[in-house]
């Protein structure tokens, strides 16, 4: 299995404090992972750890301040010509979160799906309808021809987010980002809209979830990276990483969602966020916080480190360095 | 900080003496070219020292329920009819001065965004100051000893009662207004979405403090959410809402084990589980409806998988007669043409 899109070492440092105290947030630290074809990745964290920053640096919405993006094995990152931008998001297509911001009131569906087929080249005016039509069922909205010729406020948020995916898939991508793409949609409608991305497998799309919610992460996803103040802390297959986390951070995610089959069970919770790192000193970013930290957890940055097959985890106690850690093999 | 506290209920649901008891509450949106119900015929009761959770999707009327009993609905929401009862009283009937007093010290409030409740150039000890002397002569020096007890209270240095609120984080800041909500020893608090705005690890924090809290000082709590599976965790008892309506209550543990509305069930099925195995969850076919032209009869009977052609009559009272909320179990109320006893 060949990736599509490979990220690697890829960092984004962005200046704060002003003149008088410069420092750097480090909003990506050092994340690596790839992209599948038919695959859903998910990239699981909390506010301000830094899972929308990748997504916008894999969009080209921002400049990395150090590592790579590569797309077919070439990096995009530094593209420069205006051909090569407008090939790779051709290919590299986006759903928002926000279904009633991310749509223009004063078009119709059909316009805001021809949009993306004209500039990319795909069909003109005369052959974008049949076009269209396919797309709206693609994405379940039937019949499509009334569906087409209505205005965003016609519909309702399950209903926009679906024209929202269709207009990502419009330009026939090979990877799509949903940043939250159910957030903020009512409960009885997201899983319409989680079916719907697993249906989308079938096109050989790779797809990256952006999501804080694990139980939905698990639903759909084939993959899990957790993001922890800028660091991609754990990443394996959803099912085992959610099941058996390495983590100490995981772990706790886990034990706080709520979940509808058990009482409030009474876990441990250390104060702390996960908010990316300004000046990051030495060590473990999640140290104050860890039930399980030892000495070395202080001074030593912990790396990504293989522990079990497909298990990769930054932590010193649960996944201790070997012989080969990820930086020994960087296109392991 | 390991909290700890007992898996069953402390409260027995029937037992307890009703702090505050809804009778046939309406509440309408009015304007010049349309009325919207929004809370349409509700009747439901909180027993001293009780957590009932209130779930539904935006716009079924969970907040508009919640402004009601607190009595801050404003124009052009009022209510329509019915009764809003605290300690036997009715509360709809009182004038502005008596529900000054009433609001904070008998029934207090948390909303959503603890960043819009608080005043952003005033220091937090200022806010509590203000807030206890609106109701008490006290010194403000002793307002400000209390005010540092409600910090300890939640957990929060009682330093902090400098800080702005720019200078505390999310949680800390939602905890703040928790502890405001508690400081004139409240019999009720409503909390709408007190944690929807906050990190799972830090939702889940605060929840815990709250059922610690809760345990502590015997306050009752109407916890409004979309979040049913939270709600199944935290509340004794839980009021499903739908379109304006309670459609089900019951306790939580009944209704985890035993749901009986096709909403609530189509609502347990649209959170995928995050243990067990995974199967493809359906959801509930199309959207919640607009309260402005709800559906006839029952007004979840577009959407329901058991409103068929099948069985005629049944068809004919779904679709022409709406359900009313019967007892079927002990404490387990549902409205539902297919569900009996």
């Amino acid at each position: 299995m060949t990736a599509i899109l490979e990220v690697r070492s890829l960092s984004k440092q962005f200046r704060t404090g002003g003149m008088l105290h410069p420092s750097r947030l480090h909003a990506v630290d050092d994340v690596t992972f790839a992209l599948q074809p038919g695959r859903i990745t998910a990239l699981a964290g909390e506010s301000g750890s830094g899972k929308s920053t990748v997504a916008r640096l894999l969009l080209r919405l921002l400049t990395p301040t150090s590592g790579e993006v590569l797309f077919e094995g070439r990096d995009v990152a530094r593209d420069r010509r205006r051909r090569d931008v407008l090939r790779y998001r051709k290919q590299v297509q986006m759903i928002f979160q926000d279904p009633f911001g991310s749509l223009n009131p004063a078009k119709t569906v059909r316009a805001h799906l021809e949009r993306p087929l004209r500039i990319h080249g795909i069909a003109g005016r005369s052959d974008a309808k049949p076009r269209v039509d396919t797309l709206l069922e693609t994405v379940g909205l039937v019949p499509a021809a009334t569906v087409a010729d209505k205005y965003p406020h016609e519909l309702s948020g399950g209903q926009r987010q679906r024209v929202a995916i269709a207009r990502a898939l419009a330009a026939s991508p090979k990877v799509v980002i949903a940043d939250e793409p159910i957030s903020m949609l009512d409960v009885s409608i997201r899983i319409g809209i989680l079916n719907l991305m697993r249906d989308l497998k079938e096109l050989e799309i790779a797809f990256l979830y952006v999501t804080h919610d694990l139980a939905s992460a698990r639903y759909v996803a084939d993959d899990i990276l957790v993001m922890y103040a800028g660091q991609i802390v754990e990443q394996g297959p959803v099912d085992e990483v959610l099941a058996n986390p390495l983590h100490p951070y995981t772990r706790l995610l886990i034990a706080s969602v709520p979940d509808g089959a058990r009482t409030l069970e009474p876990i441990e919770i250390r104060k702390g966020t996960a908010a990316a790192a300004v000046d990051p000193p030495p060590g473990c970013r999640f140290v104050d916080r860890c039930p399980l930290a030892i000495d070395i957890c202080r001074r030593e940055t912990p790396v990504l480190v293989e522990a079990e097959p497909n298990r990769i985890a930054r932590c010193h106690v649960t996944a201790p360095r070997q012989r080969e850690d990820l930086h020994a093999q960087p296109a392991a | 900080m390991t909290l700890a506290f007992s898996v069953t209920p402390d409260v027995p649901a029937e037992s307890a003496t009703p702090v505050v008891e809804l009778e046939n509450l309406v509440v309408d949106y009015v304007t010049r070219t349309r009325t919207t119900r929004a809370v349409d015929g509700v009747s439901l009761s909180i027993g001293a020292g009780e957590i009932v959770g209130l779930a539904g999707e935006s716009g079924c009327g969970k907040s508009t329920l919640g402004n009601a009993v607190m009595q801050i609905l404003r124009p052009p929401a009022q209510v329509t009819s019915g009764r809003v009862l605290f300690a036997g009283e009715n509360i709809v009937e009182r004038r502005r001065e008596e529900l000054r007093k009433f609001r904070w010290r008998n029934v207090s409030m948390v909303f959503q965004s603890a960043m819009n409740s608080l005043n952003p150039v005033m220091r937090t000890g200022d806010q509590f100051v203000d807030m206890i002397r609106a109701h008490e002569r006290v010194s403000k020096h002793e307002a400000l000893s209390r005010a540092g007890d409600l910090l300890d209270l939640v957990g929060i240095d009682r330093r902090r009662l400098r800080a702005y609120p720019h200078e505390l984080s999310g949680g800390m800041r939602q905890r703040v207004v928790i502890a405001m909500a508690l400081a004139l020893r409240p019999e009720l608090v409503i909390m709408d979405e007190p944690t929807t705005a906050l990190d799972v690890v830090v939702q889940r924090e605060i929840l815990q403090q709250i059922r610690e809290l809760q345990r502590e000082l015997g306050f009752a709590v109407l916890f409004i959410t979309h979040d049913l599976s939270l709600l199944l965790e935290l509340a004794h008892r839980v009021a499903i809402m739908y379109a304006g309506e309670i459609v089900e209550e019951a306790t939580a543990a009944q209704l985890r084990d035993d749901p009986r509305h096709p909403y609530t069930v189509g609502l347990l099925g649209s959170f995928p589980p995050l243990r067990g195995p995974i199967e493809r969850l359906s959801g509930i076919p199309g959207a919640p409806p607009d309260l402005g032209a709800p559906p006839s009869g029952c007004r979840f009977h577009p959407r329901c998988p058991y409103c068929t052609r099948d069985d005629q009559a049944l068809y004919a009272r779904q679709v022409g007669e709406r359900p009313l909320l019967r007892v079927i179990d002990a404490g387990h109320r549902v409205a539902c043409h297919r569900v009996t006893a």
